[in-house]
């Protein structure tokens, strides 16, 4: 796509975070969206394109009274956010739409009007996975770890490490499900759920949801907060079956998607002020870096552990790349797709009101995955014009 | 409660027939030779239809896997593993390891297994692996 040629005008999270059980999945999506809509002064009627996942784009359309000209319903888990923008981005570019909507709502915790996880016993996944007990992700997303750690040589300290750094991060913003500072320990000692993952390296289960608007970056000037331009973005898919993807210590579909966003975004890794990495469980971030080009193939543990991506906090020194400011899926929220979470917290640090800003931040990358590493979405986003 | 049960269909019925026969059965393409699963009627490497099915020699080793502490119903209710293991043909598939005791110490990555045959119903046995025999 053209750089900046597109802007985010709206974004905005559901009013309330973490237990909303007077609220259905549907329900979650409309709040979110007419907040992202308050945050742009808009209408629902001044929408004409829009995207979602988990609903479908009809349901959300009809709900809100929305009479789209184009409509994506990409759904391929976590980061179908992420490829919403990109979708979304050319759409506009090419004429389909004006201003796009994008939402996301999910009653992960209390399960109101919500649908079922997992597919037929006829599907691939249901005769070559399921038959052997997998629970949903934290039985399954967890599986290529050991063959990371052996081969690229990570201890169970450093997992744990992961976790302990984003509560630093989470214990900055009020909104932050869990903001106690958390040690290894803590970590290490914590309720085994599918060894060698405890219960402290697994993400939240919440509700709730968000939604972004996004126009031309022509028009984007005419609203009310400060445009936040769309720089490069990249997708990939990999497997539905975390069996069968094709390395474990290493994920093709993040690997294709980074790589097409740097390239777009014509950026280096140095340019880099801001990175979020979906951390549905906290290998992720490891594979992330080390995926996206930020560290070298084994160097994402150290890197996490020197402290290169924490706050600063307690007297020591923060790191040159501040990573999941947000306190992410581990300590922020997690409702089941949380790369619209990720989406929201790169837009604040764009717009320089985050609980935990980034000073002087200039271009952030917010990067997805979806499924097992079955699916991956980049997007970088810039605040300058 | 049942086991959670595959549900074969028309490109994959060889693969369950052959585990209710004891055998486990991949597919190979005709024209590059390359090995894969899960089945499917053409070559995922190039896309050829001339495939044939060949009886797999049962060997592996052990890839990856969890232990989950929270088994689903239908797995009893002590922890168990969750494992990939690597087919000595080169196709990786997912499975339980039986047969020994279900611990880090127990459950070595890299340890040669060998494949063995669970029935669950009339049609459907499971390829579960084991610990070689030396």
């Amino acid at each position: 796509m053209k750089q900046k040629s597109v802007a985010v005008v709206g974004a905005a999270e559901t009013t309330k975070m973490g237990r909303i059980p007077d609220m259905s999945v549907l329900g979650l999506h409309a709040d979110a969206a007419l907040n992202a809509l308050a945050d742009c002064g808009l209408k629902p009627s001044d929408i004409d394109g829009v995207a979602t996942a988990g609903e479908s784009p009809v349901q959300l359309a009809q709900y809100l009274g929305i009479t789209p000209t184009w409509a994506d319903g990409t759904s391929v888990g976590g980061c179908s956010f992420m490829l919403h923008v990109r979708h979304a981005a050319a759409a506009i570019n090419e004429g389909l739409c004006k201003t796009v909507l994008i939402t996301h709502g999910e009653s992960g915790r209390s399960r109101i009007g919500a649908g079922r996880f997992g597919g037929a016993p006829s599907s691939q996944n249901g005769q070559f996975e399921a038959p052997y007990g997998p629970v949903g992700p934290p039985s399954m997303f967890t599986i290529p770890v050991l063959r990371f750690m052996k081969d690229v040589g990570v201890s169970i300290e450093e997992l744990a490490m992961v976790a302990v750094i984003q509560r630093e991060w989470a214990a900055l913003n009020p909104r932050a499900t869990f903001k106690d500072p958390i040690t290894i320990d803590d970590v290490l000692n914590s309720t085994m759920i599918a060894y060698p993952f405890r219960l402290l390296m697994c993400c939240l289960v919440t509700d709730g949801g968000g939604a972004l608007v996004l126009t031309s970056a022509e028009r984007a000037k005419d609203f009310p907060q400060k445009p936040v331009y769309i720089l490069g973005t990249g997708e990939s898919v990999e497997t539905p079956m975390v069996s069968q993807m094709e390395d474990f210590t290493s994920s093709k579909a993040f690997r294709v998607s980074g790589k097409k966003a740097f390239d777009e975004a014509g950026i280096s890794h140095a340019d880099v002020d801001h990175l979020m990495i979906y951390d549905a469980f906290a290998h992720l971030p490891l594979y992330g870096l080390e995926d996206l080009g930020f560290c070298g193939r084994g160097e994402a543990a150290k890197f996490i552990w020197e402290r290169n991506t924490a706050p600063p906090s307690a007297g020591k020194k923060g790191g040159k790349l501040p990573l999941n400011t947000n306190g992410g899926g581990l300590s922020y929220m997690h409702s089941g797709m949380y790369g619209m979470y990720a989406l929201q917290e790169s837009v604040r640090q764009m717009r320089g009101i985050a609980p935990a800003q980034v000073p002087g931040a200039k271009i952030s990358v917010s990067h997805g995955v979806g499924g097992m590493f079955g699916a991956s979405g980049t997007v970088i986003f810039t605040n300058e014009a | 409660m049942d086991r959670v049960l595959p549900q074969p269909t028309p490109e994959t019925r060889h693969f369950w027939e052959g585990c209710k026969a004891g055998e486990l059965r991949l597919q190979r393409c005709v024209a590059c030779r390359h090995s894969y699963f899960p089945p499917r009627p053409f070559c995922p490497a190039c896309g050829n239809r001339e495939v044939e099915v060949y009886p797999a020699s049962g060997r592996a080793t052990l890839y990856s896997y969890v232990i989950n502490h929270r088994p689903r119903p239908d797995m009893g209710t002590e922890p168990h593993s969750i494992a990939v293991v690597a087919l000595a043909e080169g196709p990786r598939m997912m499975t339980n390891i039986v047969g020994c005791p279900q611990t880090p110490e127990a459950l070595v990555l890299d340890m040669p297994v060998e494949v063995t045959f669970q029935s669950f119903s009339d049609e459907i046995s499971l390829p579960l692996f084991t610990p070689a025999k030396a």
